[in-house]
C-alpha cells in the first residue's frame, strides 16, 4: 500500500470537509444578511435599543446621575433581549416553514447552520452594540472593554436563544418561552437599583454582572468570582443548549 | 450509483402507521432509473407519507424502503445530492425573492450560480425571478419548488404533485419538463390526482388506496385488463349509436357500415385509468 498517497487523499479529503464545512456556515450568513433585511420584527430589536440610548443620553441631564448610566441600562436590556429573541425566532420559524429540513437534507451539519445563524446575529448585535457604548460616553480602552463584555454576554443570550429556538416547535411556542426568560435577565440588572435582594439576585445572572462590569470598564478587573458567575452561566446556557437538543432529537423536527 | 438491477427505489411489506392509525400497509413497489412512475390515489391514502419514507424524513415501521439500493434512512451527502425533492414540507424562505431562494441553494451545494437561471427558465419563472416567495402565486410557488428541486441536476426526483393548482398550459409545460428530465436519465416518482395526467406521462403507475397498493403497471395494460365487456362502440353518420361484440359477428357487422359508408367513427371500450380505479375502490380519486 501507497502510505503517503493515502495520507494525500485523507489529507484532500479533510480540507474539502473543511471547505465545505466553511461554504455551509458561509451560505447561511448570507442567507441570514438577505432574509433579515426584510424582517421587520428582527431588525426593530436591533434599533429600537441604541435609538434609545442616542435620545436618552442626549435629552435627560440628571445631576448626579452615575457615568454611562443609560447605555449601562439600555445596554443590559439590550444584551438579554436581542439576541435571544432573535436566535429562537430564527430557529423556531425555519423548523415551522419547514426550511431547516431542507438544509439538513442538503448535507447542512447542524452545527453549521448554528454557527451561521450565531455569527450573524452576534455582528447584528456587536453593531448595536457599538451605537449605545458610543452614545453612552464609552471612549477608548474603555469602549475596546465595553464592547469585549459586551461580546462575551451576547455569546451566552445566543447560546439561551438557540436552545429555546431548538426547543420550541414553531415560533409562537418560542416567543411565550423567551419572554419570561427575557424579562428576568434585562429587568433585574435595572430594578437591583431598587432593592437589595434582588441586586444579590441579579448578581449571579450574567446580564447583572455584565450590567455591573460596564460600569469598570476604564479598569476592568474580573474577581474570580466574577468570571466563575459568567462561566457558570455560560455552562448553563450549554446544558440548556443540550437538553433542547436531546429533547427533538429530530432536530429537523 | 443505482442499485445493480437498475432500480432507482424499491420497497417491500412496506407499514406505516400514525399512532394507531395505519397509513401504508404492504406496500412494494419498484421505480426504475429513468422511467418516471405515478403513484395515484386519492386524498388520505399515503401518498405523501411513502414519499415522506422515501426521502428519509420519516422512518417506516417496518418493511424495507430502498432509494439507489441503501435504505432511504441512510443515504450519504453524495446521495442525498442526487435526489430531488418537491413538497410542501419542503419550505422555501418567505422573505427572500426567487432567485436568491435558488441562489443560497447553489452556494450551499457548490452548484454553478448560473443553474439557478437555468432552472428558473426552464418553470417560466424567470421574469419574477425579484418576486418575493411570499407574494407568489400558488402555481408560481409550484414551479419555484419544481425549480430547486431540478437544481443539481438529481437522477432522481421526488414530486408531491408537481402539477396541483397550475393551469393546463402551465401543466404541459411542466409535463414537457418532466420528459426532458426522464431524456436526461433521470428517475421520476410523482404523486397525482390527475388520472389523464398519469396516463399520459407516466411509464408505470400504482393506484394506492387506503394505504394499500390496488393496482400497478404500465397504464395502458392496466386500463386493458379492466376491458371487461371487450366491446366495440360505433357511431353512425344518422347519429345512430352501436354496440357490438368483440367476436366475428360483431366484426362482420362493422363491416357491412363500413362497405356502406354509413360508418363515422369506432370508439374502443377500454376503460381509462379513472374508471378502473372507480371499479378498484368503490370511489373517485379526487
Ligand atoms: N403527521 C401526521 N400525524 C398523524 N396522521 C397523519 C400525519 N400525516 C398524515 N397523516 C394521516 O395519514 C394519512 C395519509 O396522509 P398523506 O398525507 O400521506 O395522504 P396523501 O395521499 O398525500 O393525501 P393528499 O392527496 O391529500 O395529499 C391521512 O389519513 C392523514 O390524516
Ligand atoms: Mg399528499
Amino acid at each position: 500500500m501507497n502510505w503517503p498517497g493515502e495520507l494525500e487523499l485523507l489529507r484532500g479529503d479533510f480540507s474539502r470537509k473543511r471547505a465545505g464545512m466553511l461554504r455551509h456556515i458561509l451560505s447561511v450568513l448570507w442567507k441570514q444578511g438577505k432574509d433579515t433585511l426584510q424582517n421587520k420584527e428582527i431588525l426593530i430589536q436591533f434599533v429600537m435599543f441604541p435609538v434609545i440610548t442616542i435620545i436618552m443620553e442626549n435629552a435627560i441631564e440628571i445631576p448626579g446621575m452615575p457615568e454611562h448610566y443609560f447605555a449601562m441600562l439600555f445596554g443590559a436590556m439590550y444584551l438579554g433581549m436581542a439576541p435571544l429573541l432573535c436566535t429562537s425566532a430564527i430557529l423556531a420559524e425555519e423548523k415551522e416553514k419547514n426550511t431547516l429540513r431542507v438544509l439538513l437534507m442538503s448535507n447542512v451539519r447542524p452545527g453549521e447552520y448554528l454557527a451561521g445563524v450565531g455569527i450573524y446575529v452576534w455582528c447584528l448585535c456587536m453593531a448595536g452594540a457599538a451605537v449605545i457604548g458610543l452614545a453612552g460616553g464609552y471612549r477608548g480602552s474603555g469602549f475596546g472593554n465595553f464592547m469585549l463584555i459586551m461580546g462575551a454576554g451576547f455569546l451566552v443570550s445566543i447560546i439561551v436563544g438557540a436552545a429555546v429556538g431548538v426547543f420550541s416547535r414553531n415560533q409562537m411556542m418560542a416567543t411565550s418561552i423567551s419572554m419570561p426568560v427575557m424579562l428576568i435577565l434585562s429587568f433585574l440588572p435595572m430594578l437591583a437599583a431598587f432593592n437589595e435582594s434582588i441586586a444579590k439576585l441579579a448578581r449571579i445572572t450574567y446580564s447583572g454582572q455584565i450590567h455591573l462590569l460596564m460600569g469598570q470598564v476604564e479598569k476592568l478587573h474580573l474577581s474570580w468570582g466574577q468570571t466563575g458567575i459568567l462561566l457558570l452561566n455560560l455552562a448553563a446556557a450549554l446544558l440548556f443548549f443540550a437538553a433542547a437538543c436531546r429533547r427533538s432529537k429530530r432536530f429537523a423536527g | 450509483m443505482e442499485n445493480r438491477n437498475g432500480l432507482a427505489v424499491q420497497t417491500a411489506g412496506l407499514q406505516h402507521c400514525y399512532g394507531q392509525k395505519r397509513v401504508l400497509e404492504d406496500v412494494s413497489l419498484q421505480v426504475k432509473q429513468g422511467e418516471i412512475f405515478g403513484l395515484l390515489g386519492p386524498s388520505g391514502a399515503g401518498k405523501t407519507t411513502l414519499i415522506k419514507i422515501l426521502t428519509g424524513q420519516l422512518k417506516q415501521e417496518s418493511g424495507t424502503a430502498e432509494v439507489f439500493g441503501k435504505p432511504s434512512g441512510k443515504l450519504t451527502g453524495q446521495e442525498h445530492r442526487d435526489i430531488g425533492i418537491m413538497m410542501d414540507s419542503f419550505g422555501l424562505y418567505e422573505r427572500m425573492n426567487c432567485i436568491d431562494n435558488l441562489k443560497f441553494f447553489t452556494m450551499l451545494s457548490g452548484i454553478p450560480k448560473e443553474r439557478g437561471k437555468d432552472v428558473l427558465e426552464k418553470v417560466g419563472l424567470w421574469p419574477a425571478r425579484k418576486t418575493l416567495v411570499s407574494r407568489l402565486s400558488k402555481g408560481m410557488r409550484n414551479r419555484l419548488l419544481l425549480a430547486r428541486a431540478f437544481l443539481g441536476e438529481p437522477r432522481l426526483l421526488f414530486l408531491d404533485e408537481p402539477t396541483s393548482g397550475l393551469d393546463p398550459r402551465t401543466a404541459a409545460e411542466i409535463h414537457e419538463l418532466l420528459l426532458g428530465e426522464r431524456e436526461r436519465g433521470a428517475a421520476i416518482f410523482l404523486t397525482t390526482h390527475n388520472m389523464a395526467e398519469a396516463g399520459k406521462l407516466c411509464d408505470h403507475v400504482a393506484l394506492l388506496n387506503e394505504g394499500r397498493v390496488v393496482e400497478c403497471g404500465e397504464p395502458d395494460e392496466i386500463c386493458r385488463k379492466y376491458n371487461h365487456q371487450k366491446t366495440l362502440m360505433l357511431h353512425l353518420y344518422n347519429g345512430r349509436d352501436l354496440i357490438l361484440g368483440h367476436d366475428r359477428s360483431g366484426l362482420e357487422e362493422m363491416m357491412q357500415y363500413l362497405e356502406r359508408g354509413e360508418l363515422e367513427t369506432i370508439h374502443s371500450s377500454e376503460p381509462d385509468l379513472e374508471t378502473v380505479f372507480m371499479e378498484l375502490t368503490g370511489r373517485g380519486l379526487n
